[in-house]
Parts: C-alpha cells; sequence; structure tokens
C-alpha cells in the first residue's frame, strides 16, 4: 500500500493511518459485505482513516466527509485473490521474466515468494482495476515438493506490497508432488515426514524461540520478529540430512503450527492421507488446496477443520486424480460444514484472477440446476473475499465491511458476480486507486485507426 | 439410452448425412460445402446420422436467431431434424409443446477453435495426440485421425456450454499442423459417426512463437519468424506445383494443400500479432489461397480495417492476454473493436473448460465494449457463437442460425445466455434432445466414466 514510514514501532505502525487514505461514505448502493449474508439496497459505506466504520442500511454520511452516490452500484468488499502468482511473473511464458517456480533451486521450502514480488507487473494492474485487492503469492513447487513460503499482498499502487511475509509453506501431495518427489506418493510423503521430524529437531536445538518464529505482519502492526534463519546461532547435525539448515529452519514454524501449511491433494484419497498427517504432527495448521474430490471426503474434511481453497469449477477428469470432478464440488462440501474458498487463479487465460468472480457467479448458478448443488450469492461472494481471507489469516480484518475492518473495497457499475459487471473504483487501506494499466492504454489508442496526421505511435 | 430408428429416420428423411447416399435431401446436399473437400465424401467419411426427434415447439421465450435477430415472446417449431419457422403467434397443432415463457433459445453453440478428442482427459502423456510435432510442416495428418470419441470434454461441452458443432484443430506446433475436422455433439463410438455431413475441412496453420520455438529448439528450420515465412513459403510453391500437374502421385501433404489452392480447404491461422496475420495475409495473396480465419488474434483490434476488407473472420478469447509474449497486447474490448470496424468476429475456446461458458465469454466480450461506448446489441452477440463461426467453418447454410430448413441445433436456456446465472436446460441435435437438464439419464456419458465415481453426476 502507499508508502509509510518502514522504521516506525509497531505501535506507531498499528496506528498510522495510510497516506492519503480518505475518509468519505458511499451513499444509496447495493451494499455485500462479503461475510456470506445476501446483499442489501440504499445501503451506505462509511470509511474513516483507511477502515470500515459502517455498512449497510440506516448508516448515514458523516458530516464533512466526501460522499460518492452509489445510486445503481454495488459495493462489496475487494476481491481477496487465493493462491496466486499475482506479482511474481510479468509473462508467464516469458522465463526470463517468470518467478513463479524455482526449477534449478538447491533450496525448497526456504525460498521466499516476498522477494521476488514486482507491484508494476501488469497482472497486477489488470488484476486491480478490475477489483482485486489482496492476494496470497505463492511460489509452484517445482524442484521440490516444497514450494517454499508465501506471502499475503495487496495490489495497492505503490512499492510495498507485502501485508505480510512467510505467511505459509506450500507442499504438494498429488499427483505432482509424485513426480517431483521421486515417481511416487510414497517418496512425497516420505520426503515431506522427514522434512517435519528435521525441523522439528532443528527448531529445538538452535534454540529457536516459538515467539521468533512467528511470521511477521507489516500491515497489521503486530511485531517485527527477528528471522530466525538470520540469528546466527549454528546447530550442530546429523550427517544424514536431506534439508539445507535454509529449509529447515523455514519448516520449524510449520512443525509447530504456527505457520500454515497448505497442502495439494486433489484425490478423495490423497485428501484423506493429508488429513492423516495431523496424528504425526498434531500441531500442523493444515490448508487443502484444490481437492477436486473434495466431496467425497467432505465429512473428513469438516470434521478435521481443515479448510479448502477450491478450483472452483474443475468438472472434468484431468487426471486419474481428479475422476470424481463436479462444479458441484464446493456446494457438497459447504452442505458437509466445510469452509471453502475459490482459488489458485493465475496467468492471463480464463483462470486469471479477475475471472474469479465469474466463477463464482457460476456457482450460484447451480442452485437453478437439478441436482446441482451451488451456492447462495451471498456465499459465492465470500469464497472470494472474506473466506480466503480467513484462512490467511486475517479474518474480520480483510474481505469483509465489518466494522474496524481494513476498507479495501470496490464500487461495482452491477452486481459483481455477473459477467457484463467490473469495478469502477477500487479502495485499498481507504485510498483509491489507479486503474489504468497497459490495456486500457492500447484500448484509448486503438478506439479507432485513423492514422491520417501521424503514425500510432504518436496518439498517446 | 437411445435407440436409433433407421428405418424410420435414417436416410429416408431430411438427412444428407447418410453415407449411403449422394443427398437424399435435395435442399441440403444444395447446401452443402465444395463436395471434393468436405467430410461426408471420400475417405473416413462421415456416417452421422440425427436420432429421432420429436416435432417440438418452444412457446413463450425471448428467442435470439444467431442471425442478428431477436424474437420476444415467440415460439419455435422443429420437426424431422429441421427448424419449420420461428415467430410470433406460431400455431403448435401436432408439435410437442415446451413452455419457454422466462427462458431463451438460441441455436446450437459451435466452437470453431477446440482440441477434443485430440487432447482429451485425462490429460495423460498417452492422450497427447493433437501435434505431430517430428516436422515443421505436416499438411498431411488429419485431426479426426486423432479424436478418442469417449472424451469426457464433448459432454461437458453439450450440457455446461450448449455446443451442438465443433471444428477439432490439430495444436500449434507446426507451420502447418494438418486437416481439422468439424463434428457433431453427438456421442458415438466411432469419430466418422461424429463427422459434421457436408462440413468443409480446414487446415490449420500457426504463426509466430510456438513453431519457431518448438524447431529453433531442436536447432532445426524455423528458429526465427523469418524462418516461418521462408518454410511456408516454399511448402506453397511446391504445392502450387503439384497442384498444376495432373496430381495422379498419391501425396497427402500436396493433397491437402491443392484443397486449399482450390478453395475447396479453409484455412485457420492461429496468429496472435497484427504485424503477423497482415504478413500471413499478403503471403495467402502471393499464393493464391485465402485465410477463412485468424486464431486467438489478440491484437486484431489494431488492424480492424484490414481484416474486413480482406473479409478474414478473427476467432478470439473474451480476455486472454500475457500468458506468452505475443500475446501481451491482449485486451478485453478486441471483439467489440472488431465489430466496431465492421470485420468478422467469432468467440472460441481453445479450451476444454472455456468451451463450457462460451456464452459467458461473448457477454465479457460485449461488456468491454459497452464500457467504452460501443453498444453491440445482444442478438449480434449470440451470433459470435453461433452463425458467425458456422460461416468460418462452411457450414453456415447447414446450421448456425434458426432459420426454416436449417438443423434444429438448438438450446433452450434457463435463463438469458448472456448472464452467468444461466445454463441449457435442453439442447437438440438435428431435433433430437439430446441433453435435458431435467431428466438426469438424458446426458451422456462416456465409456471412460462408466464405473468412475461421480459416473453420471451433474458435473
Amino acid at each position: 500500500m502507499m508508502r509509510r514510514a518502514l522504521l516506525g514501532t509497531a505501535a506507531a505502525l498499528a496506528l498510522a493511518a495510510p497516506a492519503f487514505a480518505q475518509d468519505f461514505a458511499i451513499t444509496n448502493a447495493t451494499v455485500a459485505t462479503g461475510d456470506g449474508s445476501e446483499p442489501v439496497e440504499n445501503a451506505t459505506v462509511v470509511v474513516r482513516d483507511g477502515r470500515v466504520v459502517a455498512a449497510g442500511t440506516g448508516v448515514s454520511a458523516p458530516a464533512g466527509a466526501e460522499v460518492i452516490d452509489g445510486t445503481g452500484k454495488w459495493v462489496t468488499p475487494g476481491i481477496f485473490s487465493a493462491v496466486t502468482d499475482l506479482g511474481l511473473s510479468d509473462v508467464d511464458g516469458v522465463s526470463e521474466s517468470n518467478d513463479e517456480a524455482a526449477g534449478n533451486s538447491p533450496f525448497s521450502a526456504a525460498l521466499d515468494a516476498s522477494r521476488a514480488l514486482n507491484p508494476n507487473s501488469q497482472d497486477v494492474l489488470v488484476a486491480r482495476a478490475d477489483g482485486i485487492t489482496r492476494a496470497s503469492v505463492y511460489s509452484r513447487p517445482s524442484a521440490s515438493i516444497f514450494g517454499g513460503q508465501g506471502a499475503v499482498i495487496d495490489l495497492g499502487a505503490d512499492p510495498e506490497m507485502v501485508t505480510r511475509t512467510r505467511a505459509f509453506q506450500i507442499v504438494d501431495l498429488g499427483e505432482t508432488g509424485a513426480r517431483i518427489s521421486g515417481g511416487s506418493r510414497t517418496s512425497a510423503h516420505a520426503l515431506l515426514r522427514n522434512a517435519l521430524r528435521e525441523a522439528q529437531q532443528y527448531g529445538d536445538r538452535a534454540a529457536i524461540g516459538a515467539a521468533t518464529a512467528r511470521p511477521s505482519e507489516t500491515r497489521f502492526g503486530d511485531d517485527v520478529p527477528l528471522d530466525p534463519r538470520l540469528d546466527g546461532r549454528d546447530s550442530e547435525r546429523a550427517g544424514d540430512v536431506l534439508l539445507t539448515r535454509f529449509d529447515a529452519a523455514a519448516l520449524v514454524p510449520v512443525v509447530r503450527g504456527e505457520q500454515p501449511l497448505y497442502v495439494v491433494a486433489e484425490r478423495a484419497a490423497d485428501i484423506r492421507e493429508v488429513l492423516k498427517l495431523k496424528r504425526d504432527f498434531p500441531r500442523l495448521d493444515l490448508v487443502l488446496l484444490g481437492a477436486s474430490e473434495g466431496w467425497l471426503a467432505a465429512d473428513a474434511i469438516a470434521a478435521a477443520g481443515v479448510p479448502v481453497i477450491a478450483d472452483p469449477l474443475d468438472d472434468l477428469p484431468t487426471g486419474f486424480d481428479q475422476l470424481a470432478a463436479t462444479q458441484s464440488n464446493i456446494g457438497r462440501m459447504r452442505d458437509a460444514g466445510v469452509t471453502v474458498a475459490i482459488g489458485r487463479m493465475s496467468g492471463g487465460t480464463g483462470e486469471q484472477p479477475r475471472n474469479a468472480r465469474q466463477y463464482a457467479g457460476n456457482l450460484v448458478a447451480l442452485t437453478r440446476l437439478q441436482g446441482a448443488t451451488g451456492l447462495t450469492w451471498g456465499e459465492a461472494l465470500a469464497t472470494i473475499t472474506s473466506v480466503p481471507a480467513q484462512i490467511a489469516g486475517f479474518g474480520g480484518r480483510l474481505g469483509t465491511l465489518t466494522s474496524g475492518a481494513t476498507a479495501d473495497l470496490v464500487i461495482w457499475d452491477g452486481d459483481p458476480l455477473e459477467v457484463g459487471s467490473a469495478a469502477e473504483a477500487v479502495f485499498i487501506d481507504g485510498v483509491r486507486q489507479p486503474t489504468d494499466n497497459h490495456q486500457t492504454r492500447l484500448r484509448e489508442r486503438y478506439r479507432d485507426l485513423d492514422e491520417s496526421d501521424l503514425p500510432k505511435a504518436y496518439d498517446w | 439410452m437411445l435407440v436409433r430408428s433407421l428405418a424410420t429416420f435414417g436416410c429416408a428423411i431430411a438427412l444428407g448425412a447418410c453415407s449411403t447416399m449422394g443427398g437424399g435431401d435435395a435442399s441440403r446436399s444444395a447446401a452443402s460445402s465444395p463436395s471434393s473437400a468436405s467430410a461426408a465424401d471420400g475417405p473416413y467419411a462421415s456416417t452421422y446420422e440425427r436420432f429421432p426427434g420429436r416435432p417440438t415447439a418452444l412457446v413463450g421465450a425471448t428467442v435470439y436467431d444467431g442471425a442478428g435477430q431477436r424474437f420476444d415472446n415467440a415460439t419455435v417449431l422443429f420437426r424431422d431434424g429441421e427448424v419449420v419457422e420461428v415467430g410470433q403467434g406460431l400455431a403448435t397443432d401436432g408439435y410437442d409443446v415446451i413452455d419457454g415463457s422466462g427462458k431463451f433459445v438460441t441455436p446450437g453453440v459451435i466452437d470453431i477453435h477446440s482440441h477434443l478428442g485430440d487432447y482429451p482427459t485425462p490429460s495423460v502423456q498417452a492422450h497427447s495426440d493433437g501435434n505431430e510435432a517430428t516436422s515443421p510442416t505436416t499438411p498431411e495428418v488429419w485431426a479426426e485421425h486423432s479424436v478418442w470419441p469417449q472424451d469426457p470434454g464433448f459432454s461437458r461441452a453439450l450440457a455446461n456450454g450448449g455446443v451442438t458443432a465443433l471444428q477439432i484443430l490439430p495444436g500449434s506446433a507446426n507451420l502447418t499442423g494438418g486437416r481439422s475436422v468439424t463434428l457433431k455433439n453427438v456421442a458415438s463410438r466411432t469419430v466418422q459417426g461424429m463427422k459434421f455431413p457436408g462440413a468443409p475441412y480446414g487446415m490449420k496453420m500457426a504463426c509466430g512463437e510456438n513453431p519457431k520455438r518448438v524447431y529453433g529448439g531442436r536447432g532445426r528450420m524455423p528458429s526465427t519468424r523469418m524462418g516461418n515465412f521462408a518454410v511456408n513459403r516454399q511448402m506453397w510453391l511446391d504445392a502450387k506445383a503439384y497442384a498444376a500437374g495432373n496430381r495422379s502421385r498419391r501425396d497427402l501433404a500436396k493433397e491437402t494443400l491443392a484443397g486449399v489452392l482450390d478453395g475447396d480447404i479453409l484455412i485457420h491461422n492461429h496468429c496472435y500479432r497484427a504485424d503477423e496475420m497482415a504478413l500471413v495475409m499478403d503471403m495467402a495473396k502471393e499464393m493464391g489461397y485465402k485465410v477463412t480465419a485468424f486464431h486467438h488474434a489478440v491484437e486484431a483490434y489494431k488492424i480492424g480495417d484490414l481484416l474486413r476488407e480482406n473479409d478474414v473472420c478473427s476467432a478470439v478469447w473474451a480476455d486472454w492476454y500475457g500468458f506468452k509474449m505475443e500475446s501481451y497486447d491482449g485486451i478485453p474490448e478486441n471483439a467489440s473493436l472488431l465489430w466496431k470496424a465492421g470485420a468478422c468476429v467469432v468467440i472460441h475456446s481453445d479450451d476444454e473448460n472455456g468451451i463450457q461458458r462460451l456464452n459467458q465469454e461473448a457477454a465479457k466480450a460485449q461488456a468491454a465494449g459497452r464500457r467504452m461506448g460501443l453498444d453491440i446489441p445482444d442478438a449480434e452477440v449470440i451470433g459470435w457463437i453461433t452463425l458467425n463461426p458456422a460461416r468460418a467453418m462452411g457450414i453456415d447454410a447447414m446450421t448456425g442460425s434458426l432459420e426454416p430448413g436449417k438443423m434444429a441445433d438448438v438450446v433452450l436456456w434457463n435463463g438469458d445466455p448472456l448472464s452467468v446465472y444461466s445454463r441449457p436446460e435442453k439442447v437438440w441435435v438435428d431435433g433430437a434432445l439430446l441433453y435435458d437438464a431435467l431428466d438426469r439419464k438424458r446426458r451422456p456419458v462416456s465409456d471412460f466414466e462408466l464405473g468412475q465415481p461421480g459416473e453420471g453426476d451433474v458435473k
């Protein structure tokens, strides 16, 4: 978000309002708070000091606040893109620009996505223009089953993207993980279990304290801890360890349950194996990614209290681990009591992050289809706002218009889950964001094809 | 399952499709595209025959006819596999009446760019049959020889996307990838049983990054864009020499290329950048063939005037961009700007998921135009996924719109097809009801899915 004094104390960070944050009220709009409830017409949203003060009917604009007429508009929290690669590449297919995976790296769990973020990537600008305000960003498992440490970011037009660095670790225990690990799921599980044991031991020996292993937040004023990998206290390690010291240190907070472990698994059997990890490592804070066959294991997932970041509309047997894929997967998991967000949208094809709204709308469409299980409109919006924020550890603070929440919000020209709608104004931390980008500039240049006076190159 | 009644329907009634007859239905066969290169003739001929259907009247729906017209509270009549009439207040005697109030009717959706069957799911290496990436020019290969009719993707395209016809293209690894095949989206044990009767063949070409990357990476020509053109031009020169001769020596590659030069086989050219499309159009002029459609064409909006003047369609996505260098300038207004320039617009998928939502993609493209002041009527936008692709595939005399005498390829939507909240409720192909959301057994389930978790699920 907006530039701020990074040298300030924790307390100062907590209290600091973002520079240029506006106090304003949006009146007479259709408002959805993102918490799963249905939208409310003729409502008002009040923002002060970068936070939501109130949202709903019976709320009035405070005296002196800028008033934005929301007649005919919709207002929702900004979209939270869960588990994406926004900011890690400029062009997927241009390897020089692409930091989405580190296929030849000697490191694995220690990889830190926040080191590679580029707020000027057009993917970021395009997503922001369409109302995506936050994201959890990850590096794809490639050389190892571990992808490394993901970050929670904002998409504001300023140099600092990180909301929380080292927000989660990611591991692939599906078909891809099995191939990476040596050719079998057996190897992937052995690698993971060995890694967690090494980390457990390493954390104890190195006397890495629980508090210091806690991932830092730069956005919400929690203390910024010392990175345990930089504390200079070596520990002796046995000669047969597989992990580098750097990777082992990165997994210490995972095995202690201080950093969530996101696990890729699609097949119902794979999902059940993931849930069993808790028997050996009871403190693991698990999140399932993908889970195309989650509906076949929904009761077990719900009982384990493990949230899911699901692929939204998978309905094809893309692999033998997704034979039972159906668009009703998310609705059925919801019915079983599983907390589900939509995620893993990335790149510039059909699954680009800005199409998450369309996918959520499709889940609503299922409610009108005999035999299918869909979501209510409010639930569908929640899968791309409050639920992913909650899974990322920011429940009540991001992805919602609850009083006191960060003022990430969007004014839409219509129903945001409808394909014809688009963002008209995007606010992050209460700051109105620019929405121009490479695409909008091209659109303006080629509005007409007239070159009677000068070449198009002079039209800018 | 369906029982095919050959005695009643088959060849006797209105089906130019019958392999055993030269044209039992005069109007249908007259409408067919050039026969010498159509899928109905020659080897591997279509054996598709329409399935039995009931005379059906869809009453009270909003109808987009695919040809740019909208009818409110209208009636659509079809029987014997053909559209009879569309209009208001039509008599429905002798028809099964289906209440369409609050619902919408369109022609069957047509995808001009699909790899279903050639790159089927499950997407395992053993199923990778879409690119004969062993030589940069392979006009001798035919996509139909790779199609696996049991690809579960066909059923999803039907049930979720209302797709009734689609063109299966070879991939874009090669400059010249081979012949395409146009299919009816009707489940069959054989690809011949899916082949669209009377549809002309297409030939896939590709410019830009893919061919030069694939072959340059092996130290072979082409490794550059200029290499792409040199290889293509020499291919055409050789083909012209062959075509000018007596053609007595069988040569699979040259036969396809000669078919293009004769105007019987339509060129579908994968191309992203505006400058390259302009060069390809000049290559076509130099060598004496026509480009029917550029596919992907993310920069088509930069040369809408050229495309209009050359009468070349652009088959585009609504919003794909930036996944490779040559797609960096993709913008959501591409389709609308082409429409503004008076050029032909087709929305395509190139994707087993996107094919399930071509209606939504068209709506997104329309909305992007609306936001920049281009107000494109809904009825025209439906044409982007029906009649326009039919034209570019050479099957528009047979399908693509709800005009009397055309194939009764029809979708009844449970709401506005340009809304995210709508899905097909019923889909007819040649008047046969092949998907019904209200009848769980009236949906195709491929062999592959039998006995698997989720068999027959709503998907």
